[in-house]
Order: C-alpha cells, then structure tokens, then sequence
C-alpha cells in the first residue's frame, strides 16, 4: 500500500463505516457495535503503518498527497503529514475506540451512535491530516454535526441547550476562519497551508494582504486567532465548554476533550503561527496574557465547582492552556535561546497528547460514578469508593495523578518541559504559572478525598459494583499508557523533536 | 563493589516489590509481605556493598548518566551517583526500614490491608533510595514527588477515617506547596546552567565551572543567581522537612498506622529535605564569599532551621497525644539539623540525621508497642504505669530518650548535637542559632521527661493502659536493635575520632583536642540536666492519678499552655489567610464564569434574538400580509369569474352565436370592410 | 333572383337549422346532426359559388370532398365521443355532461 493511499484510507475508512452503519438498516445491534470498532480502530493500525514510516531525520512532511482538485478554484487534494500531525493521529487512534466502546456501551440505537461517531472520529482525522484549507474546512465543519447529535441524542437532561451552544459558538469562531481564509485567497489566490507559509517565509504575504486594505492582514489574524481560540478553547472564549463536557455522554466527552480540543491546538501550530508569525509575535503580550488566565482561572474555577464534569471541564482549560502558553512565550520571544524554545514547543505538543489521554480517563471515571449512581456527578453523593471498588480506585488514581502532573506518569514530561521552556523565556509568566500546579493538586485531591475516602455514603452506600472486564480494559488501556509514557516519554518525543529542532532554528537564525 | 552504573538496582527491587504488588490479588496477603522484605534486605546488601565501594574512596564522583529523553536537540540527562553520602544515607534508611517493615507484620496482622499496606511502604522507600543515589536535580525531583505520593497513599491508608483522608491531603498539598519553589529552581537552575547533572565530569552543577558562572550571574539587588537557585531549592526542602512556617503537616501525619510514622519522621520523608540540601549544599554555599549578597542563602536556612528547632520543642510540651510530642520533637531536631546546614555544618548534620533516624525510629515504634498494647490508646493522660507492664518497651524507651535529649558520652544524640552546637557556637553571622540550639536543648529534655513520666509511670489510667502487656518478640526486636543503634551510633563521629566527618568529606579531618569544646558539653550537659530535673520535678515527683486533671504547666500558666496546646493557632492562621484567600480567588473565578463570561455570551445571544425578533416583524407584518392579501384578492376574483363557467356547452355555444352576430352586425353596420 | 340567390337562400335556411338544433336540442346525437347540416350548408356554399361564380379552377369542388372527408372523421369522433359520454353518465344528454364547470 503506497502512502497516499494510507492517507486517504486513514480518513476514508471511518467514514466508509459510519456510511454502512447509516443503511445497514437490518444489521442486529451485535454487528453493528462491532463493525464501528473495527473501522475506529483501523485509524490506530493506519496511524502505526504510517509511523512505520516516519523518517525521523526528516522535520517536514514524510507522506504527502498532492492532487488537483478543482483546477478553477486552485484547490488541491492535499493530504501530508509531519510529526505533529502524526501524534494527533496516534490520539486519535488510541482515544477513538476506546470513546466509541465507552459510547456504545449503554447506548440507545447503537447504528446511529455508532455512525455519527465514526463520522466524527473521520472528520477530526481530516483536519490533522489536510493541508489545504478546502477540505480542511470541511472536515472542521463536518465534525460539528455528528457532535451535536451526539451529545443532543445521547447527553443528559439539559444536553439540548448545551449542544446548541457548542454548535453555535463554534460556527460562528468558524465563521472567522472562513473570512480569514477568503481574504487570503483573494489576497494570494491559494489557501494552501504550505504554499501560505511559504508566502510568508518568503516575505511576500504582507504585500499581498495589505494590497486588499490595510486592515486586511489584522483581520484575517484576529478571524484565525477566534476561529482556533474558541475550539482549543483559548481564555475566554471556554463559556461553551463546561455545559457541553457535563451534558455530553461521558464517551463522547472523552472524544471532545481528548482529540477535538486538540484540533484547536493543532490549528494554532499549523495555521496561526506559520501563517501569522509577526502578527504573534505582535500580540504576544496579551495572547501571553489569555493564556496564563486559561491557566489560572480554569484552576481555581475548577476548585470551586463541586461537579465531577465540570471540574474536570475546567482541569481541561487549565491544562490546554499550558500548550497554548508555550506557543505564545516562543511566538513572543522571537530569536531567543534555542533550547528553551525546543524544550517548550516539544513540551506543548506532548503536553496536548498527555492531557488528552488523562483527560480522556478521568472523563470515563466521571462516566463510571455517574453511571452508577444514577446519572449525576456532585462530589456531594458519594463517598468511600475506594472501599466499595479498589479496582476501580486505583486505576483512577493514576489517571487522577497523571493528570496532577505526578513525575513518571505522562503528564509530568510535558508540563515540566513548558516550564522550562517558560521559565527561560518569561519567568515571570511560568511563576504566575506554578500556582496553577498547587491549587490542582488541591482541588483534584478534594476530589479525591470527598469521592473515594471516608466511609461509604451516598450513592455508594449501597450497591456498588467494581469495574466489569469491558471498563477495565479502557481504563486500563489508558493508564498502561499514562505509565509507560511517563517512564519512556522518548517514545513521543521522538516523533516531534525534529520539527521543535527545525522551528527552533528558524527562530533563531533571522 | 557496586558500580555506579548498577546503583539504580537499590530503588529498583524495592520499586518491583511494590509493582508486583499492586497488580496482586487482593486475596494475596502474604505475598507482598514477602516481596517487600525481600526487597529491602537485599537492597539493605546492596547499598553495604556500595557504601564498602565508595569508602574506598571517598573523595571521587562515581557517577552513571544517561539520556533519559530528548527534548528537540537536547537531551534530558539523568544519572546515578555513588558517594559516601548518598551510601551512608541509604545503609541507613534501608536498615531502619527493614526494622520498620519487621515491626510492621506484627502491628498490622489483622488489617485485611496489609498487603496493600507492604506495597505502598515497599513504593515509599523505593522513592527515598531513588532519591539517595539520584545524580541529577530532576531525577531527585521526581524520586522526591514519587516519596509525596507515597506518604499520601500512608497518611491516609486508613482512608475511611475522615481525619486520616484529610491529613494526607494536607501533607501532600503542603509539601506541593514548597516543591513549587524546588521546580522554579530546579528549572533556573537548568536554564542558568543547562543541565541538571549534580556532577558531569566538570560540566555538573555541583561542580566549580557552573558554580562560578552561578555566583557570578548578579541579579539587581545584589542577588546571584546561586543564592536565588539556593533559597528556592531550600523553599522545597522547608515543605518536605516541616521546617517553619510549612510545618503544619507533619503533626497531622501521625494519622497513618505508627510504623508509617516511624518511617517518615525517622529516615525517609523527612529526611529528604535535609538530604537535598546537604546534597546541594556546595551551590548553597557558592554565594559565601560575596559580601554584596543582602541575604545568603546558608543564612536562611540557618535561621529557618534556628525558629524551627525553638518552635518544635516549645510546641511539643504542651501535647498530650504521645505521638504528637514525638512529631513535634522531630520537628525540632529537623530544624537542629537544618541549622547545622546553615551555618556550614552539613557534615554534622547529615551526623545527626543519621543518629536521629535510629533513636526517632526507636521511639516512634516503641510508642507503636505502646499503642498496639493499650488497644489503640495514644493519650499520654490516660496511659501510665506502663514501666512495670511493658518492661523491654520502657527500657528502650528510656534509651531512646536518653539519645534524643543527649545525655553525654554514651549516647549517640549527644555526639550529634554537641556537633552541632558547636559549629553554631563559632558561627560568625550570629548568635541566634546557638541560642535557639541551647534553649532547645532545655525544653527537649523537659517535654521528654514529661511524656515518659506521663506514659510509663503512676498508675494506669484508662482501659487500655490496665489490660497492657508486652508487645510480642516480632515488635520487641526491632526496639532492641534500634536501641543498640541509638547508643553506639554516635562513636562514629566523636570529635576523638571524627571518622564520619572524615569519609563525608573526603578529606581527612583532625581529630579535636579533648579541651577543644569540653566547655560547651560541659554546660549542654548542665542544660539537659536541667530540662530533666525540671521535668521530673512537674510530672515525676507526683505522677498523675487522674485522666482528667489539668496538667502541671496548665496550672501555673493556663492561658500560655492553652496557646501552645492550639499549637499556636497555625492551622487557623493558613485557614484565615491562604485558604481564604484562595477561596476568595475561586469564588471570584466562579463569579467570571457566571457573570462576566457567561454574561457577554448572553447578552451577544439577546442580542441575536432580538434582531431575530425585529426581522421577524417586518417579514411577518410588512412583507407577508401586503402579499396575501394580494393573493387573497386575486382567489376572489378567480372564484367569481368562475361562476360563468356553467359546464353547460350549449350555453357555451350560445354565447359565440351571439358573440358572432354581434360582431357581424357590429363590422357590417360599421362599414369595416 | 338567380340561381345563386337560391342556392345561397336555401344553405342559409339550412345553416340556420343546424344551428338552432345544436344550439337548443337537448340530445347529443341530434346536435351532431346539427353541425352535420351546418356543414353541408357550407358545402353548398361552396359548390354554389363554384357553379355560378366567375370560375377559376376546381377549388370550389376540391373543398367540398376534403369537407366530407373531414366531416366523416368529425362524425366518428363525436360519435365516439357520445358513447364514451353515454359510458360514463348513462345519458347523452348535453346539459349533464357540465363537469368542467367552474
């Protein structure tokens, strides 16, 4: 099989499978669940046949597929990937079907959850694999739709509203990125990723822009910033996000937070920097700004909620904004000292991979209590589940440590590496910063003391049972690889360090 | 001779104990019982073997690094270290814990946890080695953090009690609290010197090169940045060390079973805030020589260590719970140490860490044998007459005492602190070190007097303290082995023959002249005479009949003991002060979120619906109603002219006959040709 | 009066005829009769003017047999038309085939 065809597989056969689920009209609910793993799970084998081939002396594109598409347009058919857009696809792989199996678990009308999910797993997949901005936009858009029904059909009592407000805020950062690009386009006439940052490397861009108006190169920044900001979410454009990650069925809220808030991560590395880098580097002070209150205020918001979901929805702007953080420090610092600048964009991106697994776990822990205490997750209505499931106990306090960013567990290497990398840059920031470190091990101990210790109360005063052999395997998944990330992070670093050395070097050099 | 490549092998077969026991059926209680012990009794092998090695040859680095991962271009090195201190250290921690962990089978026998119970403390000292043999800053970061884990997991192992629950939070939030200041150094300190190798074949921290450029980096106000790295990294060792003002937790420790206790206060938890800065103590001594330095960083810890030392001992007079005196104590003697680093003494403090690992072990199990006797009973007011009761235990006790107030010649403690206090004598900076060293020698000797006559002596006082009796031979032999330690620990590092500071430093040491110093021991002696005569004096002379009478002090003093029983209303200050300030900072978060945030998204989505609603109205009223009832008109119209069409063709046909006639007559009579 | 005059008298008398009957008898079968004579009224005609006219060619005469040859026709589908009306009403009364009406 040729790489281009892997490229296109790795989208097309989730798609393919949420297709056959959608007319498989008679297909008993057996097959239909299974069905939906196998086609989530080819993304897993697709993503380890292109690691296969990952050239890791190569900091560029290792796969690409470039074919005209609509010649009248200038839009191509470009498929690539790099490094980073291999990890998220890794995370994909690994969070999709592990989402999916959680999703379909008690699900209602399995064919339908199971083909609107597949249609979103393939749809994130195509934003990390496109490099023009044609289908890249689709498949932006496309993932809104499947996500909404998801959490409309499937989330809780008040998941109507919160859906809508998802869908809304969304389109309309979406609307930003659509406006931004069309000024592009009708700035350079392409709106391909690469051919954009080639414009702007060359130094030509600013001339083409500026040719529409004056205002033109600014606007199409803000459109971009808005567009990524509101999907990662950037402080303060999260307000959609707690609803959303509380009403959402817990394993489409592993999906949401672990991979689709990282295609808004992804976006600011692959779209805004490269396309804009003087314009961030411009606007680096307040971005810097945005980015520590994410840090700040998504800890201390979550120390106040007294909701698992919401808690945890919190946890994930303050560890999304770390990423977010590194960007900004390095955007801002311009040429600057080029191991904290390594150190702090590898951190990010492995960072982003590391809170989408532990995110992604303590969102299926937060699904477990809820599903056995009837469908509600205030700390208030239990206690000691620790007595009542030791199994279940420990498994979630590595992922509840991981994600405290314990040392040898996944989530340390990359928060420490944004340290170091912020820390040289603006020491400043990365002190503000550390505060965010102790009132998380603060409130997610809380957590932990009201929720697992103390006597047996509440929900799980009576029956409550420990993980059944389903649940233990994707938590247990998971926090497999929360331990061997923590212990061997080269296995991840590895995939990034070429473009972190490259970008460090163009920093540097000008 | 253990290689320094192999030294990882110490941490590690405690660490596979503690993984095989874990992923263990719960069903299997003997197992990780087994594994632990296993595991530390070769570790304790190894780490002789090591220790034999690097006595050979002290004053050499033997270090093994490795990349642990690359970061971009760079790559992240970690190593292990082979030197007499990090050796000693872990010979130490590995013996008392095998003691602890042989105390522990016979403490713990009937909780259904004990397997559990084994891997958590196999975890703890697999961390603390980590620590001990760890040759760069991150890795003893991580190995630190690791040893936070697993005092939390045995703080709170009787997790169902609320008060356990919350007492490990608390000690590890709190000791999170410092480690913020040991990350930001670490990171400076990374960043100053781009690696974090404490010895790296002349490119290590620890070594002159990066050591010079650390001094010699000045920051405005006089500042180097080594003093800066200095007091951060100290920030760090304050939390895990109880120093002042970060002491709260490790009272509150006590919640975790005894031995657990023995072991943190005695030779792990603790112990690594004191290691980490006799391990760093060459970059926190590197700004000495600058005199433009507004506060060096060795003065800090001095006077840090000096309150800590003052406010631990006055503390631990007022406490009835027999294990809080012990922790207070331990607060005290971790501030002895702490001062000893500050003023240069680091030798001598790692001496009395050592000495003070065995006699604290010695005392915290034997208030353990106590415990297990008197069912659980740990209120030294309503214990007593337990000397007769419990001979071996009182004894021990007795011993242990006798070290940790230092009562000369034969016992360890005496050896240790007249060390120190004789390295704050000649302090130049100041006096207040030795002050606070004397005064505390006082006060120990009074409150250990006191929790001895209170405990052992009089008349038993409660149900527990009557149907006592000895501990069995599982428990009592680990009190006697750590009771010979006590004593004979100490001759290790007499001035006569200051074996210890010798091999420690690496360079020979001369021994002192016997005059040398015969005047300060002499008056600590007098000193600790008087804290036991004033002791025996209060709590000896009349030994308590009563539970519920007031003690001595609280009589003469009320409202003194009152404040120093509240321990001095620390908890209640944080509470007032940080706790509310953060609760105040989520509060205000919260209101953000609901008013601010989600008010502009509210008020952008009114917004919307208003203009909605306007363009609703026009469409609706405007546009619609003027074209239906055009429409409306026409169907009307439509519907009359209809009526004509009658279906009836004749009708039709008529109508074109006439039509025709009239049009014939209208052409012919209109002359149209 | 001349031939012609007669000829045109007596078309007109029958045209006439026709016409009434279409126009007033009630059954569908004497209002084909009708156009049947309001044709051959016009045939007259024509054969009139083609005897007694200025001449000029056959014309005239050619007329008249497409005429019948067209009346023909127009009868067997007005005939048919009537069966068919007949088929669905049971009546072939003129008045009761009123469906279209509006």
């Amino acid at each position: 099989m040729n790489a281009s065809m892997l490229l296109t597989g790795l989208v097309a056969v989730p798609w393919l499978g949420a297709l056959l689920l959608g007319i498989g009209g008679s297909l008993p609910a057996r097959a239909a669940r299974a069905l939906a793993v196998l086609a989530s799970a080819s993304t897993l084998v697709f993503g380890v046949l292109l690691l296969a081939r990952f050239d890791p002396a190569l900091p560029g594109l290792f796969v690409e597929q470039r074919v005209p598409w609509i010649r009248s347009l200038g839009i191509d058919y470009h498929l690539g990937l790099d490094g980073m857009g291999l990890l998220f696809v890794l995370l994909t792989g690994v969070l999709g079907p592990l989402a999916l199996v959680t999703t379909l678990r008690r699900a209602t009308r399995v064919r339908a959850a199971g083909a609107w999910f597949l249609l979103l797993q393939g749809s994130a997949l195509g934003v990390f694999v496109a490099l023009d901005f044609f289908p890249w936009f689709i498949c932006w858009e496309l993932s809104l739709v499947p996500a909404f029904f998801l959490i409309r059909g499937w989330g809780g009592a008040n998941a109507g509203a919160a859906s809508y407000r998802f869908v809304v805020f969304t389109l309309a950062g979406s609307a930003g990125l659509l406006l931004a690009f069309a000024a592009l386009y009708a700035a350079t006439g392409t709106m391909n990723f690469t051919d954009l940052a080639r414009l702007r490397a060359a130094g030509e861009l600013a001339g083409h822009l500026g040719a529409l108006g004056a205002w033109a190169t600014a606007l199409a920044f803000l459109g971009v910033l808005v567009g990524l900001g509101v999907k990662a979410p950037l402080f303060p454009f999260h307000s959609w996000m707690p609803a959303t990650y509380a009403e959402a069925p817990a394993g489409v809220s592993m999906f949401l937070t672990g991979v689709m808030s990282k295609m808004g991560v992804y976006g600011f590395f692959r779209l805004l920097w490269p396309i804009f880098p003087e314009e961030l580097r411009a606007h680096a002070g307040p971005l810097l700004v945005m980015a520590l209150g994410g840090v700040v205020f998504g800890a201390l918001a979550a120390l106040r909620s007294g909701n698992l979901r919401h808690m945890l929805a919190y946890s994930s702007l303050n560890h999304v904004s770390y990423c977010l953080l590194a960007l900004f420090a390095v955007a801002g610092a311009g040429p600057a000292d080029g191991v904290a600048v390594e150190a702090a964009l590898a951190g990010a991106l492995l960072q982003a991979f590391n809170h989408g697994l532990s995110a992604a776990a303590l969102f299926f822990v937060a699904g477990i209590l809820e599903q056995r205490s009837g469908g509600n997750s205030d700390f208030a209505r239990f206690g000691g589940v620790r007595n009542a499931a030791p199994r279940f106990a420990l498994l979630a306090g590595v992922a509840l440590f991981s994600s405290l960013g314990l040392p040898g567990l996944n989530g340390f290497v990359g928060e420490f590496l944004i340290f170091r990398g912020v820390f040289a840059l603006q020491p400043v920031v990365a002190a503000v910063a550390t505060v965010a470190l102790l009132v998380t091990a603060i409130f997610l101990l809380s957590f932990w003391q009201r929720v697992f210790h103390g006597p047996r109360a509440g929900a799980v005063a009576g029956e409550f049972a420990d993980l059944d052999a389903a649940e233990w395997r994707v938590l247990g998944s998971l926090v497999f690889l929360m331990i061997l990330l923590g212990v061997a992070p080269q296995l991840l670093a590895g995939l990034i360090n070429p473009l972190a050395t490259s970008w460090a070097a163009s920093l540097t050099l000008p | 001779m253990l290689p320094a490549s192999q030294l990882w092998l110490i941490p590690a077969l405690p660490l596979v104990a503690a993984a095989i026991g874990a992923a263990a059926p719960r069903t299997a209680r003997r197992l990780p019982v087994f594994l632990a012990l296993a595991a530390i009794t070769g570790s304790l092998l190894l780490s002789v073997v090591a220790l034999v090695g690097a006595l050979a040859a002290p004053a050499a680095k033997l270090t093994a690094n490795f990349t642990w991962f690359v970061a971009g271009s760079t790559a992240v090195r970690l190593g292990w270290l082979l030197d007499p201190l990090g050796a000693l250290m872990s010979v130490m921690v590995c013996a008392v814990s095998v003691l602890v962990f042989i105390f522990s089978i016979a403490y713990l026998r009937a909780d259904p946890r004990l397997g559990r119970f084994f891997t958590c403390l196999s975890l703890f000292v697999a961390a603390m080695l980590g620590l001990l043999v760890a040759n760069s800053l991150l890795l003893l970061l991580l190995c630190w953090e690791l040893v936070g884990l697993a005092s939390y997991l045995l703080i709170g192992f009787w997790f169902d009690r609320p008060s356990a629950a919350a007492a490990a939070k608390k000690a590890f939030v709190i000791t999170r609290l410092g480690d913020l200041g040991f990350l930001l150094g670490l990171l400076w300190l990374f960043q100053a010197t781009g690696s974090s190798l404490f010895y790296d074949g002349g490119a290590g921290v620890l070594e002159a090169g990066a050591l010079e450029r650390l001094a010699a980096t000045v920051l405005p106000g006089g500042w180097t940045a080594a003093t800066g790295i200095g007091l951060l990294l100290f920030a760090g060792a304050v939390g895990k060390s109880g120093q002042f003002p970060l002491h709260v937790w490790l009272p509150d420790a006590m919640e975790g079973p005894t031995p657990v206790s023995a072991l943190i206060h005695a030779a792990t938890m603790v112990a690594a805030g004191v290691f980490l800065v006799a391990r760093v103590f060459p970059l926190m001594a590197a700004d000495q020589g600058l005199a433009a330095v507004p506060v060096h960083a060795l003065t800090a810890v001095a006077v840090v260590g000096s309150i800590t030392a003052l406010l631990g001992a006055v503390l631990a007079v007022a406490q009835t719970d027999m294990k809080r005196v012990l922790a207070y104590s331990t607060v005290s003697q971790l501030g002895y140490m702490m001062l000893a680093v500050g003023v240069g003494a680091w030798v001598a403090a790692v001496f009395h860490l050592i000495t003070h690992a065995c006699f604290k072990a010695l005392l915290f199990l034997g208030s353990g044998s106590v415990i297990h006797a008197a069912h659980h009973e740990q209120d030294s007011r309503r214990l007593g007459g337990l000397a007769g009761r419990m001979r071996f235990t009182y004894v021990t006790f007795l011993l242990g005492t006798g070290a940790l107030v230092g009562l000369p010649l034969v016992f360890s403690g005496f050896w240790s602190k007249e060390a120190i206090l004789h390295a704050a004598e000649l302090w130049p900076v100041s006096h207040l070190p030795f002050v606070a060293g004397l005064t505390g020698v006082v006060l120990t000797a009074f409150y250990m007097t006191r929790l001895v006559c209170e405990t052992f002596l009089g008349r038993p006082r409660g149900e527990g303290a009557e149907h006592a009796h000895e501990s069995p031979r599982v428990m009592t032999l680990p009190l006697a082995v750590l009771a010979v330690a006590s004593v004979a620990a100490g001759w290790i590092g007499t001035p006569a023959w200051p074996w210890l500071q010798s091999r420690l430093t690496g360079a020979p040491v001369a021994a002192q002249a016997w005059s040398d110093g015969l005047g300060l021991m002499l008056f600590s002696t007098v000193l600790v005479g008087v804290g036991i005569a004033a002791g025996w004096w209060m709590y000896g002379r009349r030994p308590r009949v009563d539970a519920r009478a007031l003690d001595p002090l609280a009589q003469r003093w009320p409202r003194v003991f009152a404040a120093l029983a509240a321990r001095l209303w620390f908890d209640e200050l944080y509470a007032a002060t940080l706790g509310r300030l953060l609760r105040g900072a989520a509060a205000l978060a919260a209101w953000l979120e609901r008013w601010v945030w989600g008010g502009v998204v509210g008020l952008t989505g009114r917004v919307a619906e208003t203009t909605g609603e306007v363009n609703r109205a026009i469409d609706e009223d405007g546009l619609n109603t003027g074209f239906d009832r055009a429409s409306d008109g026409l169907r009307r119209t439509a519907q009359q002219y209809s009526r004509a069409q009658t279906g009836d063709v004749q009708g039709y046909l008529r109508a074109v006959v006439v039509g025709l006639a009239v049009l014939a007559l209208l052409l012919i009579w209109g002359g149209v040709r | 009066m001349s031939p012609l005059h007669v000829c045109l008298a007596l078309s007109a008398a029958l045209f006439c005829t026709g016409l009434v009957a279409v126009l007033v008898r009630g059954n569908a079968i004497l209002v084909l009769l009708g156009v049947e004579l309001m044709l051959n009224a016009a045939n007259l005609n024509f054969i009139a003017f083609w005897r007694f006219g200025p001449g000029g060619g056959e014309v005239g005469l050619v007329f008249v047999l497409f005429s019948i040859a067209v009346a023909a026709a127009e009868a067997a589908v007005g005939m048919a038309l009537v069966i068919a009306v007949h088929r669905h009403l049971r009546t072939i009364r003129v008045a009761a085939a009123n469906r279209l009406k509006g």
